[in-house]
């Protein structure tokens, strides 16, 4: 595959990954937030959680992150990817202020921008120290 | 209860993490073609720890959605990042791995993030 070619891959899954994952979580919050129950301790409450339609379309796009994620993996490093998708936390900050009117407090942007940076240095590290992982089959 | 639940989401996360880990570099690298979903798919289902792992995945999940029905998405989203303080401090203490002086400043920086959160 030439180079620019995969460059635009590359960045196509990575953009749909992040909005995936952040559309996703802001549906899903935005669905159990009107739910009249309380959702922890009670399956059932769980099970018919799945029937609102903002909580389903919620789990449906975590989903489809995960396999968008699958993809990325396969024409990009661990190591540009992890990084990369650390943006995740400051998109939460950013739609949670903008869809659901939440308030976002200084504290709390430099809080967000703190755990950014270190998501970022984390996953710009070697993947592999401990030589275990063998060849791919 | 927030922060109960804050605490279910980062343990199961890490624990996730960690017996995922373990059991994948036990079974090394894999492909994700047809073939190699098929293998993982089956090796999901051979390997206990792996099994195990999707177990605490659902928990994560679980408690995730609960909490982010009483915490704001801004507060849920960015907290949950306190799994990478546990399972470096596991990786380390458990799967041996080395915890370079990046990973640390990284990992001391997510830690100092989740500790203003949480004023």
């Amino acid at each position: 595959m030439p180079d620019s070619n995969r460059l635009i891959r590359t960045y196509f899954w990575l953009v749909l990954f992040l909005g995936l994952r952040a559309f996703g979580n802001l549906l899903l919050a935005s669905g159990v937030k009107h739910l009249p129950q309380t959702l922890a301790g009670d399956p059932m409450v769980y099970l018919r959680s799945m029937l609102d339609p903002s909580i389903a379309a919620g789990v449906v796009m975590l989903i489809g992150g995960l396999l968008v994620r699958l993809a990325l993996l396969s024409v990009a490093d661990l190591s540009f990817v992890l990084p990369m998708t650390a943006v995740g936390y400051v998109l939460a900050a950013l739609l949670g202020r903008v869809f659901l009117h939440e308030t976002v407090s200084l504290q709390r942007w430099l809080a967000v921008l703190l755990i950014f940076a270190g998501a970022a240095v984390v996953g710009s590290t070697p993947q592999s120290t401990t030589g275990k992982v063998g060849a791919a089959r | 209860m927030i922060w109960l639940l804050l605490a279910v989401t980062v343990v199961a996360t890490a624990l996730s993490d960690l017996l995922q880990s373990y059991e994948m570099k036990q079974a090394g690298a894999q492909s994700v073609g047809a073939r190699g979903v098929a293998r993982l798919l089956r090796m999901v289902v051979e390997r206990r720890y792996l099994l195990l792992s999707i177990v605490c995945l659902a928990f994560s999940f679980f408690a995730f959605m609960a909490l982010v029905q009483s915490a704001p998405l801004s507060f849920a989203v960015p907290a949950s990042a306190a799994s990478f303080i546990l399972e470096t401090a596991a990786a380390k203490l458990l799967l041996k791995e080395q915890i370079g002086a990046r990973r640390a400043v990284g990992t001391a920086l997510v830690l100092c993030g989740v500790v203003l959160l949480g004023r």
